[in-house]
């Protein structure tokens, strides 16, 4: 049977979290098939098309679907699911409010936020907050995954030419209706999902010297994170506070600069794909999880840094 | 209006978890247990409504093993009228809580039921969107704040490009952020009165909901350590090595 | 504003072995007494940190029936050992060669903490009323003077003291007897000793700062029931201490350290001594391949009979080590802190039945064992002050010669904290760095003991004079908060070349050692918000 992985969008544009959760979809079975659920939205049809993995998009329009309703997508899901073997989606707010409902009427008990397939019924997924590691196997004959997408490459965007199916609607809940959606635009990425991080620690020295820090993020349109003993200090409020106490990150890149690597610092960053530290003590033990270790005096390593970005004619956004 | 609040009895959030050596869970002998720390909300939320005079009754209900009285305890020193604990031995899987909180709604036909977001142990986060399918209620997870209107809610959603607004009739299932209220404390007199208050206690096998597991549980580890990487000589070299072999900017 | 207000008969502060006994005991000899426990940790159990090899004579007296009751007390001491640590040789001291103090036959080997869970099972089954995360704060007194009851702390303050969403005022417990059971260093027995001079003519009180680290062993190097103690290396002989090694139930062992707080030598570090003191060949062949599960500190007090105040005042009883029953010897204080509880149980029952004067408490507590125990063991803790190699030839001569019953008593001279001697006269100490493997440093070590406060309350350890560790303690003492702190809480930095005294408050771990060593006396412990702390497991 093939797996089937519902795909987050806004009728305009696909989301990018679904095309890592089409890898991880990929990696379960090779006959993946992508549910769009919307209004409108034949170009996200499209660009779903041309996703390499996907074998066939299978599309739902109808206006009751302008805007995502977990009981409405849920129907329309339910529409369609007996087919599969696997219903799979994100385990961001989309996934996690969704996927639950469709699983409690399938009578399947569900694997939330896996960031490993194993094989097709086993999977490797984090508990409490990340502290271990359990590996599950579903014994349910149908499954219900959602997938944590930091922990998969995006699948690659183009080059492929799925057929699109177009499929019907479901009922409408009557008893939830949509108002509306504030997305907050601020100058600098949320600190939670930044694709990149940098954070000052109690090596800066003061909170004028934080300069240096959000010189460098502006640059790389990083997210600014801080240890708790730069945020008592009175260098940065408390909600830029990375760690035990503070905000767990996962970015691509994180950059410590002037930070010790106390534990309890480390738990709310040692996930990241890739550290980098900036330390003039060359045994501070956040030398110890970094990728890349720069040992000098953050006085002059970051002006530095920021005129060697500033010699790069492209930055990733 | 009757609101059910379900609470989870978890490993304090303060408390270092630490694995088994044979792989076959956490260590939980002697370890401080608290109420999942969203579930504080989640009864915060609904002794407001209580105060606003919107509500009449706050029925505190956790499913697990007999110290998990201790949440039930604690909600109605904050506030909750009374208390069900549905006793189980072992943990069981969010599926087989939502039954058996489908049995108490039926039994008590809340207009609403309050829940945490998400446990802090198993992270399964879906307890309370499998309970409003189960009773084909609409939902609203993840809530920040909630306005109260005679027969619907207006709630306030975290996601992730921001802020969401929906309006759901009553009955409803909320399931709360940490952000929606700033949970009480529990005064020593309030803690006193909450001894005195029922909490009635239901064998989860004579609810007749299927328990049994269907996801194995094959091995919890340690996390894998990190290794340390390289030491670069400047900052040239390392932007070279993020732009060239990490490729991350 | 005025605070809510409850009536008990008894207001016990403090849910250690003292305060636990004392409840039960009461409510064994008159069920109708209504008692309030208060304890500030967020459970009964986790601000309890001991060694711990425990002699059950109280509990046997206490509820004779305890080994029915399912208590926590599985492992029978078996095996004795006794190590004199050179650098990297050790000498074995025979066993029948140990003074009979420091014998353990008959003993078990116990986490404290579960002890005190499955004590205060017993107390609530009787009806006492517990009531953990709700610190003490404040006594109140009669307008007579005597003692009316405790305050709790107020909830919900924000740094500077203002009251935050949520705020929960303290209440006001009232009591005919209040029974002070804070245990070592308790910060209303300290005000209460202070205020009714209860040490009046007594030497200056003792105390030493005990680590405490559980470790899972590999099996071959776990031996259930081996009692090991050493003395010597890493310490020089002029500082009290030594070590604990107990082999407690499923490959784990109680590896634990103590020192005198009446070192002289500013520049030493308890905490660093302890983590040295594993790597001596001795002890690091057992711990390795195994693993660090928890750690821990806490004060202990030492000064025993010539320190021991008057422990009754109007209104109130102190009680096991807040008053300072250890028996320092056998550094052992569970059993006489027990005691202690149950004859101010005792004393209270009399006291409100037949209205006799709370001052039988000393009449009863001296014609008790406790007082004999201790009365033998005097001796021992001061003939140290003259080394290591004197003092251990004394207490031979003085504990297995005479029993404790030579016709002298010597004093303890000094408070431990006028014992430091000026940073620029005494030798630097350099401690390796720490392996992460048989030896950690401290941030690493503070994360196992759950310790937290909640963010944003008033920082409870205050200083009388806010300039003083950087004006005055830095210079002459190099600021010694920055390594008798056994968790970091004091850091000196340095913020564009001005020197600041930082006080990470969340770290800490309530032992005490502040309050107690700060040679100004500038640091004053109190109460944080309840339920802040360290949450030990089986500590
Ligand atoms: C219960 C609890 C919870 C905690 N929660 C958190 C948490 O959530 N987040 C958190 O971060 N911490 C937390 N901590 C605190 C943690 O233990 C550390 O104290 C803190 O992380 C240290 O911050 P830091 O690395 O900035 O400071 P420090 O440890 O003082 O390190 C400063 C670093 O800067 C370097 N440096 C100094 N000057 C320069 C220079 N000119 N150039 C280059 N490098 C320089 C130094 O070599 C040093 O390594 C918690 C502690 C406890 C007990
Ligand atoms: C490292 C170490 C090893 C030891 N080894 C042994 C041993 O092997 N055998 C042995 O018998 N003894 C040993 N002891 C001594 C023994 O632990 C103590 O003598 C004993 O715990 C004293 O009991 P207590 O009830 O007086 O005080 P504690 O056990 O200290 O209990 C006091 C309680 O009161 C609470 N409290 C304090 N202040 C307040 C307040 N204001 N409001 C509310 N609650 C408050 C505390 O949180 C605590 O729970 C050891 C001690 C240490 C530190
Ligand atoms: S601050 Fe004082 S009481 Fe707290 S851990 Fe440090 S020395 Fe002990």
């Amino acid at each position: 049977m093939s797996v089937l992985l519902i795909a987050e969008h806004n009728n305009k544009e696909v989301k990018p979290f679904t095309f890592n959760a089409i890898t991880a979809a990929s990696q379960i079975d090779q006959d993946l098939h992508v549910l769009l659920i919307g209004s409108k939205a034949d170009d996200v049809a499209k660009s779903l098309s041309e996703v390499p993995l996907v074998k066939k998009v299978l599309h739902i329009d109808h206006e009751i679907y302008e805007n995502y309703i977990a009981e409405n997508y849920t129907a329309a899901i339910l529409k369609h699911a007996d087919k599969y073997s696997h219903i799979i989606c994100s385990a961001n707010t989309f996934g996690k409010n969704l996927m639950p409902r469709v699983a409690a009427l399938l009578d399947i008990s569900q694997v939330s936020d896996i960031i490993k397939v194993i094989s097709p019924d086993t999977f490797l997924r984090p508990i409490y907050a990340g502290n271990a590691f359990a590996t599950v196997k579903s014994n349910d004959e149908k499954k219900c995954v959602t997938i944590r997408p930091t922990s998969f490459e995006a699948a690659e965007t183009t080059g492929g030419s799925a057929e699109i199916e177009k499929i019907d609607a479901a009922d409408q809940s009557e008893n939830t209706k949509f108002i509306n959606r504030e997305e907050i635009k601020s100058d600098r990425p949320e600190l939670g999902t930044a694709r990149i991080v940098i954070s000052g620690g109690r090596g800066l020295q003061s909170g004028e010297n934080f300069k240096l820090i959000t010189d460098v993020a502006d640059k790389l349109n990083a997210a600014i994170g801080a240890s708790r003993a730069a945020v008592d200090a009175g260098y940065i409020t408390n909600e830029h506070q990375v760690g035990q106490t503070g905000k767990v990150v996962v970015p691509d890149l994180y950059i410590a600069v002037g930070i010790s690597g106390a534990i309890q610092h480390l738990a709310g960053m040692k996930e990241s794909k890739v550290i980098v530290a900036i330390n003039k003590d060359g045994e501070a033990p956040i030398f110890s999880v970094a990728d890349y270790g720069l040992e000098a005096d953050l006085f002059e390593a970051l002006p530095q840094f920021l005129e060697e970005l500033n010699k790069l004619n492209t930055i990733q956004k | 209006m009757k609101i059910l609040v379900a609470v989870k009895r978890v490993i304090d959030y303060n408390v270092q978890i630490r694995v088994k050596e044979d792989g076959s869970g956490v260590v939980t002998d002697n370890v401080k247990m608290s109420t999942n720390p969203p579930d504080d909300n989640a009864i915060e939320e609904a002794v407001k409504i209580k105060e606003s005079g919107k509500a009449s009754e706050i029925i505190a209900v956790t499913v697990g093993e007999e110290k998990a009285q201790e949440t039930v305890r604690k909600a109605l020193a904050v506030g909750a009228d009374r208390g069900i604990h549905v006793k189980v031995d072992g943990t069981i899987e969010p599926l087989a809580v939502s039954k058996i909180l489908k049995k108490i709604v039926e039994k008590e036909n809340p207009d609403l039921v309050f829940m945490g977001k998400q446990a802090i142990d198993d992270d399964c986060n879906q307890t309370g969107q499998m309970l409003a399918a189960h009773l084909n209620w609409p939902q609203a997870t993840f809530a920040s704040k909630i306005e109260v209107n005679d027969k619907s809610l207006k709630v306030t959603r975290e996601v992730d490009e921001g802020l969401e607004t929906i309006e759901v009739n009553t009955p409803a299932i909320i399931t709360c952020d940490l952000r929606l209220n700033e949970p009480r404390y529990a005064s020593l007199p309030n803690i006193m009165k909450a001894k005195k208050k029922p909490i009635e206690q239901i064998n989860a096998s004579d609810l007749e909901v299927d328990t049994n597991p269907r996801i194995e549980h094959i091995k919890i580890e340690e996390p894998p350590k990190r290794k340390a990487g390289i030491k670069v000589a400047s900052v040239e070299e390392l932007v070279q090595k993020l732009k060239n072999e990490a490729k991350v900017i | 504003m005025s605070r809510e207000v409850m009536e008990y008969d008894v207001v016990i502060v403090g849910g250690g072995p003292s305060g636990l006994s004392t409840a039960i005991k009461l409510k064994q000899l008159n069920p109708d007494i209504n008692v309030c426990l208060l304890e500030k940790a967020s459970e009964i159990g986790a601000h309890i940190l001991s060694g711990n090899v425990f002699e059950t004579r109280a509990l046997d007296e206490l509820l004779p029936n305890w080994k029915d009751l399912n208590p926590p007390i599985k492992t029978k001491v078996n095996k004795e050992k006794f190590l004199f640590l050179g650098k990297t040789k050790k000498i074995s001291w025979p066993t029948w060669l140990l003074p009979k103090v420091q014998q353990n036959h008959n003993n078990y080997i116990i986490s404290l903490a579960n002890l005190c869970r499955w004590l205060a099972e017993q107390a609530e089954s009787l009806g006492v009323e517990i009531f953990p995360g709700f610190p003490a704060s404040e006594v109140l007194y009669n307008d007579d003077g005597s003692v009316k009851g405790v305050a709790t702390q107020d909830m919900g303050l924000d740094k500077e003291g203002n009251k935050k969403d949520g705020y929960e005022p303290g209440m006001e417990l009232h009591a005919k007897v209040t029974v002070f059971a804070e245990g070592c260093r308790g910060h209303l027995g300290k005000e209460l000793i202070k205020k009714f001079d209860l040490d009046k003519g007594k030497d200056p009180q003792q105390y030493g700062i005990g680590f405490k680290e559980i470790w899972e062993l590999k099996e071959e190097n776990h031996d259930e029931g081996l009692v090991m103690h050493t003395a010597g290396w890493p310490l020089d002989n002029s500082t009290y201490g030594g070590s604990f090694v107990y082999h407690a139930e499923n490959k784990q062992i109680f590896l634990g350290y103590v020192i005198g707080l009446d070192y002289k030598n500013p520049h030493l570090s308890p905490f660093d001594e302890f983590q040295k003191f594993k790597t001596h060949p001795a002890i690091k062949s057992i711990l390795e391949g195994g693993k660090r599960i928890s750690f821990g500190a806490r004060a202990l007090i030492e000064g025993g009979f010539q320190s021991l105040p008057k422990m009754f005042m109007p209104g109130a009883l102190l009680v096991g080590c807040d008053a300072g029953t250890l028996n320092m010897p056998k550094i052992k204080g569970s059993h006489t802190a027990m005691k202690s509880g149950m004859i101010a149980a005792e004393t209270i029952i009399d006291h409100i039945k037949s209205s006799k004067e709370l001052s039988i408490y000393e009449d009863k507590f001296k014609k008790s064992w406790v007082y004999k125990e201790l009365y033998e063991a005097r001796n021992v803790k001061p003939s140290f002050s003259w080394g290591l190699i004197l003092g251990i030839i004394f207490t031979g001569i003085d504990q297995i010669l005479f029993k404790g019953r030579l016709p002298f008593t010597l004093k303890h001279k000094h408070a431990d904290h006028e014992t430091l001697k000026p940073a620029s006269e005494m030798p630097k100490i350099d401690y390796p760095k720490p392996d992460n493997i048989i030896t950690f440093d401290k941030t690493s070590s503070v994360y196992l003991t759950g310790t937290n406060h909640a963010e944003n309350q008033p920082v409870h350890l205050q200083l009388k004079d806010k300039d003083l560790p950087i004006k005055y303690t830095l210079g002459k003492y190099d600021e010694p908060a920055q390594r008798y702190c056994p968790v970091g809480v004091y850091e000196v930095q340095k913020e564009n070349d001005v020197e600041k005294f930082v006080i990470n408050s969340q770290n800490c771990i309530h032992c005490k050692t502040c309050d107690i060593k700060e040679p100004s006396q500038n640091i004053t412990w109190v109460t944080p918000e309840g339920g802040g702390g360290p949450k030990y497991g089986n500590m």
